[in-house]
């Protein structure tokens, strides 16, 4: 058991040169907009990772980070909560699915920044304000990938653990919440991105304080290699949630599915 | 004595009306083959007889501990093991922690000729006879005292379907066990069963039976096609049995 999972692990760190060699291209293409315009519009990639790197040098600006990924994380555990069961309840209901699906359409045909400015509203300029706009804009999501999970289940698994003498409670945990990882854990990956990316547009907007206010001063500074470093960190953030803690969850929960692959296309 | 005893059992789906006025009884230690055209509502039966669907209609008396039931495809979980699947079957009879949980693991896999090389692996990794092995070792490993069986060997190949036939015969019709076997395929009720009921084709009511002579683990291979040659030819009762309808509901 433990053998798979360091293979698994090593695996997966050896797939991060495919990764990189992805984000080489992506320098490059960069490198060749720097070159035509210029550093006061583009600054060099090695420009930024120095800036970056100097960034990093100061413990207050990893506590302005972990502010932000803190307010990122609670509103992605609010939507993965409340999208998850709502998901499965609309799932097993097809009345509520049909209501609740106009209201899905709502939620995401509303603009996040719209949403920010009724949270600033009720909630003012702060943490709060940022995590509520993070949960809204990851809930619609959340919520598709745990309804569908559940209506597309095997319904045959149902009779089955019947048979053999489980309870409703017992088939929901270890049947049909099994079953939805596979839609769900795509859309928990796109919420967890969501929420970075809209808690960093509320704290901007709203002047909450975390990686948001910093591209403001930025912007204010006209400093684009700041701006730059800080856009590099927080996706480096979510990259290391991501990697972290959500794709860990899902390999352990998913090995089965490693295992069903033949040999030769592991990856 | 009577184990399972269904009365006048009527259900319908949609409002359009599938059985009608069922009697059935099965005998304990008895194998009883159900048989009928497709679209008769024989699993729709089982079904009800196995509490998985409730009837509109009718009553079902139960006087057996508890029951097994191995469905027409093996339903086995992709995300665990074999031997997590087999364990599966004992989930709402006792803990996991059990120190004599692997070894009634690893004696239900030997029933059906499972290798203990093969418990680790996942459903993906096994083949369709494989599969339905684990399937029946699911639902052997609680105990049970009767077995519903869903036409579970349909989509086996000849060879893979006398080899689980076997099984079926050694491990619950030769061991005292009681079974509802459905079944469309009458050579299939003749080797396993004591006895076969014809379900109308329509489900209004079963249509008769006939008892199958000697016990299942003693007939040759000779006897058993004489015999199901005979009804089908013979025996008004069977004339219906190798109709079929692909529209209606099973």
């Amino acid at each position: 058991m433990l053998g798979t999972r360091a293979a698994r692990t090593g695996r997966f760190l050896w797939s991060a040169w495919a990764g990189m060699a992805g984000l080489s291209v992506f320098a490059a293409i960069w490198q060749l907009g720097h070159e035509t315009y210029g550093s006061f519009i583009l600054p060099a990639p090695a420009e930024t990772l120095v800036s970056m790197v100097g960034l990093l040098a100061d413990p207050e600006n990893w506590r302005l980070i972990g502010v932000t990924a803190a307010r990122a994380l609670v509103g992605f555990s609010a939507a993965a909560l409340f999208g998850t069961a709502a998901g499965v309840l609309a799932g097993y209901h097809p009345a509520i699915m049909r209501l609740a699906r106009p209201q899905i359409t709502l939620l995401l045909g509303v603009p996040p920044i719209a949403w920010i400015v009724l949270m600033m509203i009720w909630f003012g300029n702060g943490a709060g304000t940022v995590a509520a706009t993070a949960a809204v804009a990851g809930l619609p999501v959340v919520f598709i990938g745990a309804a569908e999970g559940i209506a597309g289940r095997d319904r045959g698994l149902d009779d089955m653990s019947r048979a053999v003498g489980l309870g409703p409670i017992s088939r929901l945990v270890r049947i049909a919440l099994r079953q939805i990882l596979q839609s769900l854990f795509p859309a928990l990956t796109m919420a967890l991105g969501t929420a970075f990316k809209a808690s960093i547009m509320a704290e901007l907007l709203a002047n909450a304080g975390g990686v948001g206010a910093e591209l403001a001063s930025a912007r204010a500074n006209l400093d684009v290699a700041a701006a730059l470093a800080w856009i590099l960190l927080s996706v480096a953030s979510l990259i290391a949630v991501e990697y972290g803690l959500l794709q860990p969850v899902r390999a352990e929960a998913e090995a089965w599915r490693e295992s069903a692959r033949p040999w030769g296309v592991k990856r | 004595m009577t184990v399972l005893q269904l009365e006048q059992i009527g259900h319908a789906f949609l409002g359009r009306t599938v059985l009608d006025g069922i009697d059935l009884a099965v005998k304990a230690g008895e194998m009883v083959a159900l048989v009928g055209p497709s679209g008769s509502g024989k699993s729709t039966l089982a079904h009800i007889a196995a509490g998985l669907l409730d009837p509109r209609r009718g009553r079902i008396y139960r006087s057996y501990r508890h029951h097994g039931v191995i469905f027409q495809e093996p339903r086995l979980m992709p995300w665990a093991t074999a031997a997590d699947n087999i364990a599966f079957g004992l989930v709402a009879h006792s803990r996991k922690g059990c120190p004599i949980f692997r070894t009634r693991v690893e004696d239900a896999a030997a029933r059906v000729a499972l290798e203990p090389a093969d418990l680790a692996k996942f459903p993906a990794q096994l083949s369709g006879g494989m599969r339905q092995r684990v399937a029946i070792a699911r639902a052997l490993i609680a105990e049970p005292d009767f077995v519903f069986f869903d036409e579970p060997f349909t989509a086996l190949d000849v060879a893979l379907k006398r080899r689980m036939q076997d099984i079926v015969i050694d491990t619950v019709a030769g061991s005292g066990l009681s079974g509802l076997f459905i079944t469309h395929d009458l050579s299939e009720a003749v080797r396993i069963a004591h006895h076969i009921v014809v379900l109308d084709s329509h489900g209004r009511g079963v249509a008769g039976g006939r008892s199958v002579p000697s016990s299942p683990g003693e007939r040759d291979d000779r006897m058993v096609f004489e015999t199901a040659h005979a009804f089908l030819t013979e025996d008004r009762l069977f004339a219906h049995v190798n109709d079929y309808n692909e529209r209606s509901i099973t």
